[in-house]
């Protein structure tokens, strides 16, 4: 009761943080980082038939300034992994970072003198798909699986 | 095509003689053994004769015969394809270990550019007179040269980040 009760069904109550959370996890901007074949994965979850946008996921923007959600989608070699992180360090607060198929997780069958052995070693992962490639379906499911992860954060602003 | 019948053969034997090491033919591939004292001068008499021009290089690689137990024991490969003529040729020149040094041949295709510096990359083999020998997918930081046979095969050179 308590507030509801003085109120009557007029006001809806809740807490900020709730909220910031409801508008992040449905805002999410991704920085699509596409180096390798999972880009094509990427594109099919992106379009139409699998439609990413249900999910307030689907408006790229080309400069990680603007974006919240980096989208590491296929393998990095130890020569892009400055490129990498410094990418990661341009994203303005909150940001959150998705390994996208399984090099990006832990290298894959790429386990040679080329290829980082996965990106959590350069920078921090809040979500692994792994798959080769990740079905879109996988990847629905990661980025619903980051949106509850949202709503369970601590929000800053 | 018989090696006999190729018609590169036969002018290559009467251009170098016995600097044609060996020749051959794999699966209706001609191969031509040569040696590296001359591998510029055949490139250009294949290029330049008007009855082969071959006119493009379809590729420039090597080969590490490193527990083959050959001598000398690095191979590059050039692969030859002339349109005028509809000819293929296969080159394969020795190059030996201690003195990995070998003429370039971006003169004569420009398409040589960039395959010469992978092959310095990957094997370490130098191209005496190429205008821009520097790694061209590694990154200058690296060590060692990672398709040689006695490269360490876990070993991992990051530029940031721990080894793992």
């Amino acid at each position: 009761m308590g507030i509801r009760h003085w109120l009557g069904d007029n006001f809806l109550t809740t807490r900020v943080d709730q909220v910031v959370a409801w508008a992040r996890k449905f805002s999410l901007f991704p920085y699509p980082f596409v180096t390798a074949c999972c880009g094509m994965e990427y594109m099919a979850v992106s379009a139409a038939h699998y439609d990413l946008d249900r999910f307030g996921a689907a408006f790229p923007r080309f400069t990680p300034r603007q974006a919240d959600l980096l989208m590491v989608v296929g393998t990095i070699s130890h020569k892009m992994a400055p490129i990498l992180k410094r990418v990661y360090e341009q994203m303005t607060e909150p940001k959150w970072v998705m390994a996208f198929g399984v090099c990006t997780c832990t290298g894959g069958f790429y386990d040679n003198y080329a290829t980082v052995q996965g990106i959590d070693t350069i920078i921090p992962v809040d979500i692994y798909v792994p798959g080769c490639p990740p079905r879109p379906e996988a990847v629905i499911r990661g980025i619903m699986m980051l949106q509850e992860k949202i709503t369970k954060m601590r929000q800053e602003y | 095509m018989a090696a006999s019948e190729h018609p590169a053969v036969s002018k290559l034997r009467q251009a170098f003689g016995d600097k044609i090491l060996d020749v051959y033919t794999f699966r209706g591939d001609t191969v031509v053994v040569l040696d590296r004292s001359v591998n510029v001068e055949a490139c250009q008499l294949l290029r330049d004769d008007p009855d082969l021009r071959f006119d493009f290089l379809m590729d420039l690689t090597a080969v590490d015969y490193l527990g083959f137990g050959r001598v000398p024991r690095f191979e590059v490969v050039y692969n030859l394809y002339s349109f005028a003529n509809n000819l293929r040729l296969r080159l394969r020149v020795p190059v030996p270990e201690e003195d990995p040094v070998i003429r370039t041949v971006t003169h004569l295709w420009k398409a040589a550019n960039w395959a010469e510096r992978e092959v310095w990359d990957m094997f370490g083999i130098r191209f005496e007179g190429h205008p821009n020998l520097k790694r061209i997918l590694l990154y200058e930081e690296f060590q060692g040269h990672p398709l040689r046979k006695d490269y360490p095969v876990n070993k991992r050179q990051p530029l940031i980040g721990p080894i793992n």
